[in-house]
């Protein structure tokens, strides 16, 4: 569905990615791990136009995404949940929700989809009315990732969803990343939290200072290298070096 | 009675910097441009009023249309052909831009028409005198403040109701975020700019209609009430513009009233000192309102 190759991208002088290629076929859910400043977020900034990168190729459904405006990307099926959430502060739920669907809208499928979301995020309608800003961290995580889903993408992507929740949060996102995933939506999966991640996921790929490092399931990414390392370097035998 | 007519005076000239300040405050809150050819397209609208008035037997109200919606075409042509391509630049780029449209359009009116100022046609009725509420005013002020509630109420309508004005709302608050939702960029910038430019030519029949003259240099004193005004209310939020505007109107009128006669001349300079002490005590006016600084690019 997504094929990404050899991309290349730079913030001015600083490389932030060394040609990295990366897949996501439909229905899975992959997940994108990494250290801070390891490329991830490079990398969905690249994939939904927000960023031009350098060099590569990103496509999707076969066709080429490079040079292509954010919001003609989010068209072709493209939604991606913002690292910090990103909520319009100063509007209310109901106008949050109401610009994710401002791609696609028609009145009837608009109503049976706020129903949905109420159903999966019953706090939404709780707090319809309110100002996003005025939503705590998880509802604010929750609005935005109800928002993205407003516009029936292909490809959900989501840039560090458990950043900043408290344990119980993460655990309710991460339920309901796993529902999602039940319900067929593809994901690519931004984490920190790699242990989490792994448990949700189909296939994993780790980035380290731009460049990939491993790619596989989550099984073998556990029988080849500690976790850690993908934080703190070396591997499991402590060699230092990763083989993949 | 001289309360009810500085009631009236005061909500007038009010009204018309309200209106002045919420042109400007349109483009800047997306753009976070502060468009120093704003004026110009106020100048536009005078113009056209100067020339279908003089030199045609277009009826008035249809002259007044046709330079509002010149003025927004006007505004909406700068910002395909001048402030579009540097969008991604810099800031930078686009405020030296604005200098340059500004300039532009000065020494077009200054070449084409005459550096001295023409006589603009006006109704009679538009300066004849009615009372209300026992206080006696030009029927224009009364206009003023008509108009300017009639397009404050639609404005609202329109950016609370409509999904072109939540996508607006949503712009000035997180501009990328918005468009990864699907909303196009130039949509709502080009909507932005029409809508200065729209204020701009409402504002031009009330601004021309108090000195019935029209001067290539006439766009000037209002972008610098807009930034006073913005100043005053706040430049991060619409309603801050509006607040501003009022505010401006008020206080400028009481000079006007409390200054002893022999100070009357210095009455902007005991403006700008208000202006001083709003920048030191509360530099993000009296309205600090939700836009972030996020820039477009």
């Amino acid at each position: 569905m997504l094929t990404v190759k050899d991309l290349y991208a730079s913030y001015g002088a600083i490389n932030a990615l060394h040609g990295i290629s990366l897949e996501v076929n439909e229905g899975e859910l992959v997940a994108l791990l990494g250290t801070n400043g390891a490329g991830k977020s490079t990398t969905l900034k690249s994939i939904c136009g927000v960023l031009r990168p350098q060099g590569g190729s990103v496509e999707f459904l076969g066709e080429d995404l490079i040079g292509k405006k954010p919001e003609a990307i989010l068209k072709k099926g493209i939604s991606l949940v913002p690292e910090g959430r990103e909520i319009f502060t100063s509007l209310s739920v109901a106008e949050n929700l109401r610009i994710g669907a401002f791609s696609c809208y028609e009145r009837d499928r608009y109503r049976y989809d706020l129903e949905e979301m109420f159903a999966l995020f019953p706090i939404l309608e709780e707090r319809l009315q309110q100002p996003g800003g005025l939503l705590s961290g998880g509802e604010q995580q929750m609005l935005a990732i109800a928002r993205a889903l407003m516009s029936h993408p292909k490809l959900l992507m989501l840039d560090e969803p458990s950043l900043g929740l408290s344990p119980t949060m993460v655990d309710q996102i991460f339920d309901l990343i796993a529902t999602l995933r039940d319900r067929g939506t593809t994901i690519l999966l931004v984490e920190q939290n790699a242990e989490r991640a792994l448990r949700v996921a189909d296939r994993a790929y780790v980035l380290k200072t731009g460049s990939m490092e491993f790619s596989g399931t989550p099984a073998e990414l556990e029988s080849e290298l500690d976790i850690a390392s993908v934080y703190f370097g070396g591997t499991k035998d402590g060699s230092g070096e990763v083989t993949v | 009675m001289i309360g009810s007519e500085f009631i009236i005076n005061t909500l007038s000239l009010g009204s018309l910097y309200a209106l002045i300040a919420l042109g400007l405050v349109f483009v800047y809150g997306i753009l976070k441009l502060v468009n120093f050819a704003y004026g110009e397209y106020l100048m536009v609208a005078g113009y056209t009023l100067y020339v279908l008035g003089t030199f045609t037997p277009i009826p008035w109200w249809l002259t007044m249309i046709l330079a509002v919606a010149l003025a927004a075409f006007v505004s909406y042509l700068t910002e395909l052909i001048a402030f579009r391509p540097v969008r991604t630049k810099s800031l930078d780029a686009m405020l030296v831009t604005s200098f340059a449209v500004s300039v532009l359009l000065q020494n077009a009116a200054l070449l084409f028409v005459s550096p001295r100022s023409r006589a603009v046609p006006f109704p009679p009725a538009f300066s004849e005198s009615v009372t209300v509420f026992g206080a006696t005013t030009p029927v224009r002020n009364i206009l003023t403040i008509v108009t300017t509630v009639i397009l404050l109420v639609a404005l609202t309508l329109l950016m609370k109701y409509t999904v072109l004005g939540i996508a607006m709302r949503a712009a000035a608050d997180k501009f990328t975020t918005t468009r990864l939702m699907g909303v196009p960029a130039n949509l709502v910038i080009s909507v932005a700019f029409i809508l200065s430019g729209l204020l701009a030519g409402v504002v031009s029949i009330f601004w021309v209609g108090r000195s019935a003259s029209v001067d290539p240099l006439i766009g000037f004193a209002p972008l610098l009430i807009a930034f006073i005004a913005t100043v005053i209310g706040g430049m991060h939020s619409l309603q801050g513009a509006v607040v501003g505007g009022y505010v401006y109107g008020l206080l400028f009128n009481a000079l006007s009233i409390m200054l002893p006669a022999s100070l009357i001349n210095y009455r902007d300079a005991f403006m700008f000192a208000i202006v001083i002490l709003f920048l030191l005590l509360r530099p993000e006016g009296l309205i600090r309102g939700g836009y972030t600084e996020e820039r477009v690019g």
